[in-house]
């Protein structure tokens, strides 16, 4: 187990290097020249552009650039921004939020998910089961923005029950409506999978020996029927937590949250690699470690499944 | 002797001093991130310019109408317009106890004029002598007399420059800025009508909160109990805590919104011609536009433009067809300057020129017009390529570049291929800075590389004049040369679209379509 580990952690230097190496080419590759954006409609002085451009590397060959860039992570100094702050401040006050709201996005579809589908898949072809597939089919085929504007206006101007952005108010219940939103598309899946995944395993070979032992209807579907079912679920809910954090680029926008996402989508719009490069790495850790926790859960859902 | 400032506020109607007393309601206003940290001379965006105006005061402030009073100086008085003497008031202080001196001014302009501190505002002490963008090299026009008073030396005459004064790369700096400027940017210390609450109060992408600065002796005294400025992402979220009642102030109107925010805040609502002026610019070597032929293709594209009908349907009326180069904001605006009739849509004079300028050389290829577009350009783009097309029956298209600094670097190394988007927004409320940056002969702004030595004169010849309306009736000469030449043709005047919540009132917008936050009360 410890050996599975630490093999799986090793695993992730290449892909640290190899996906600090491409999302830097590719912020590098933006066509335009960043420093000349910040003079705006006006334009800038060549001579302090020139100064600007060398304060950040900005006016050296590409490779070199990475290379520095590597160079001040190994020292944890991820660069500055055009501002002048470290990036590394930067990602400290983005991530904590962007954190909050995607586990609370990833709790609410885990749930909600899971115990509807659970009950959709034992009932299967009932009116329940017929409703619930259409709301979650409604909700797959709308976008987040759409959600997202028309939740906003509803519960924070129209009803007023609360404020329709966050800004720097970050708490539980300023979250709570961005996190719906976030988490509602993926809700639908889960709740779609798990249906399904139930409504198979109802008919299969174990689950029929479990009620001939005479267990009780109550033990067979949780820890039969649900246990087994639970696989495919847990496999999306972990990938799904990097694609949360990704993902509410949009949402964050929406509700003015001052998380990753829009730090990220303002870095890109200013071309500031250190920055982008460093906020996307995170990113990818936070994607590998996920599955790495996805693949371990296995081994407690499904006994056949060890890890040597 | 020539007073620039007058010394009393004027008592027009829309000067504003509370009626109802000051009051101690906490307002909250719209703002976005700072660029950079908050100093004078590296502030070159609205975010970070709008806290430095409520935490700095100047030698001068503008009121509502864009007149300027004095705010720090008791004068500044010249005989020449090239030499001038600043007096300051007494007994002005930073928050932090320092006194405000003459020191305090020209330390501040000198770092921001230095070559090597790089800062985005440097070309606003070019006219002071000393100044050079090649080398590091002190600004020598500069000498400080005595404790309130300094002497200018500006490098030739120019009569409007006391008008420039109350922008804010001109504020003063306490010694402390200089011993570690950027520490100083995150926790500024300045001498204007609020200070930050505490240490630590600029929460970065969230907001920074002013208090009442008790020791500001000026015109410009707070009449709440602070101004929270909160950081927005999107305007349309802004939008709808405007209308919940969790923002007080929006400088900004989301385009979703054009078409209903006049119904939706009735008269919370503003909509006014503000100092941002638009067009496009058709540059000098691009072919079939220079010379004689490019004289008449420029008329004739300008008199194809439908600018009001644009207006009305992509801008909702949030936008007023240009009559001249400049605003109406703007102190010797006129909307009758010989030429001006270019700017009215003719179908038939449009057709007539363009034949005429085909006679000469026989047009061929695509007009086009450059934007970036992340700015949200492309409704108007189109539909003024559109109604060039279907009038001029010309192929005629818009020409997207996919991010600002993209567009930008391709105007500056003059790569861009046809005409592009131009856009200016007045630093100070004067002619000549609508003017001198965007059509004299190499200026900094003059993406189009348009070159008249007659305009170049007159522009010279009115920043010497001895009187602004002197100056103004050059200014006026020199926009009739451009209405010939065209360097770039005028679309319209963006004006100041926003609204308050219903818990504030004396809500008014500056000249330069900034809320006056200071006078808003809030119980």
């Amino acid at each position: 187990m410890a050996w599975y580990i630490g093999r799986r952690v090793l695993q992730m230097i290449p892909v640290f290097l190899g996906a600090t190496l491409l999302i830097y080419a590719m912020v590098f590759a933006l066509p335009g020249d960043p420093v000349l954006a910040l003079g705006g409609d006006r334009g800038l002085n060549p001579a302090v552009a020139e100064q600007i451009r060398a304060e950040f590397n900005l006016d050296k060959p590409f490779i070199v650039q990475y290379l520095l860039y590597l160079k001040g992570i190994l020292t944890l100094d991820f660069g500055t921004t055009f501002s002048g702050r470290e990036v590394i401040d930067v990602m400290g006050e983005a991530f904590p939020v962007t954190f909050k709201l995607a586990i609370m996005a990833l709790v609410f579809e885990g749930f909600f998910g899971i115990v509807l589908g659970l009950v959709a898949g034992l009932r299967k072809g009932g009116f329940f089961d017929a409703t619930v597939l259409l709301v979650s089919l409604l909700v797959i085929a709308l976008p987040t923005f759409v959600i997202g504007f028309v939740v906003q206006f509803i519960v924070g101007v129209k009803l007023r029950w609360l404020p329709p952005t966050v800004g720097g108010d970050v708490s539980f219940q300023t979250l709570l409506m961005p996190a719906i939103v976030l988490g509602a598309v993926s809700f639908a899946y889960v709740l779609r999978l798990t249906r399904t995944s139930v409504s198979e395993n109802l008919t299969a070979d174990f689950v029929r020996t479990a009620t001939a032992k005479g267990l009780s209807r109550n033990r067979v579907v949780t820890v039969h029927v649900l246990r087994n079912s639970l696989i495919p679920v847990v496999t999306f809910l972990g990938s799904d937590l990097g694609g949360l954090m990704a993902g509410a680029i949009v949402t964050e926008g929406i509700f003015n949250i001052p998380g990753v996402g829009n730090t990220l989508y303002k870095a890109i719009q200013q071309g500031q690699a250190p920055t982008v490069v460093s906020l996307v790495t995170v990113l990818v850790v936070v994607y590998i470690v996920a599955n790495l926790f996805v693949d371990l859960l296995y081994a407690a859902l499904d006994p056949r499944i060890r890890y040597a | 002797m020539l007073t620039a400032c007058s010394d009393s506020p004027s008592d027009t109607e829309s000067s504003s001093s509370s009626s109802d007393g000051a009051s101690s309601g906490i307002v909250s206003a719209w703002g976005s991130e700072p660029q950079n940290p908050l100093i004078p001379t590296n502030t070159s965006e609205v975010g970070g310019g709008k806290i430095l105006d409520l935490i700095y005061a100047g030698l001068v402030y503008y009121d509502a109408d864009g007149a300027a009073h004095n705010e720090v100086a008791e004068s500044i008085e010249t005989e020449d317009a090239q030499n001038y003497t600043v007096t300051l008031k007494a007994d002005q202080t930073f928050t932090n106890g320092d006194p405000v001196t003459a020191q305090s001014f020209v330390d501040a302009w000198n770092y921001g004029a230095l070559l090597s501190n790089a800062q985005l505002g440097s070309y606003f002490f070019d006219d002071i002598e000393g100044f050079s963008y090649d080398v590091d090299s002190p600004l020598t026009g500069l000498v400080v007399v005595d404790d309130t008073t300094f002497t200018v030396k500006l490098l030739q005459p120019e009569s409007d420059w006391p008008l420039r004064l109350g922008y804010s790369a001109f504020y003063p700096l306490p010694a402390v800025a200089f011993e570690d400027i950027a520490a100083f940017g995150e926790n500024p210390i300045g001498n204007g009508s609020y200070k930050l609450a505490e240490e630590g109060s600029w929460e970065h992408n969230v907001g920074i909160s002013l208090i009442p600065n008790p020791d500001y002796t000026g015109d410009r005294v707070a009449q709440n109990g602070g101004v929270d400025i909160k950081f927005y992402e999107t305007l349309d979220g802004a939008y709808n805590d405007l209308l919940a009642d969790q923002l007080d102030v929006l400088d900004s109107i989301p385009d979703s919104a054009y078409s209903t925010f006049q119904d939706e805040l009735g008269d919370r609502a503003v909509n006014q011609p503000a100092a941002i002026f638009q067009s496009f610019t058709i540059p000098q070597g691009l072919a079939h536009f220079s010379g004689d032929e490019g004289k008449l293709r420029r008329q004739a594209i300008s008199k194809a433009i439908n600018r009001e009908e644009i207006t009305d349907a992509i801008f909702q009326g949030t936008r007023t067809p240009a009559s001249d180069f400049t605003s109406p904001v703007i102190d010797g605006w006129s909307d009758a300057i010989e030429g001006s009739e270019v700017l009215a849509f003719d179908e038939e004079g449009a057709q007539d020129l363009w034949a005429q300028a085909d006679a000469i050389s026989p047009w061929e290829g695509t007009f086009t017009i450059g934007y970036n577009s992340d700015g949200g350009h492309q409704a108007w783009v189109d539909a003024v390529t559109n109604s060039i097309k279907n009038t001029l029956g010309i192929e005629a298209q818009g020409n997207p570049i996919p991010t600002f600094a993209d567009f930008r670097t391709q105007v500056t190394g003059r790569t861009i291929a046809g005409a592009f988007r131009t856009g200016w927004q007045f630093d100070y409320p004067s002619l000549y800075n609508g003017l001198a940056p965007l059509y004299v002969t190499g200026a900094g702004s003059n993406d189009g590389d348009y070159s008249s030595p007659e305009f170049d004169a007159l522009l010279k010849e009115g920043a010497a004049a001895k009187s602004v309306e002197d100056a103004n009736a050059l200014f006026e000469q020199a926009e009739e040369i451009l209405f010939q030449d065209l360097p770039a043709i005028p679309l319209w005047y963006a004006n100041v679209t926003g609204g308050s919540s219903t818990l504030v009132d004396n809500v008014e917008f500056g000249w330069n379509s900034v809320p006056l936050l200071y006078q808003v009360t809030k119980d």
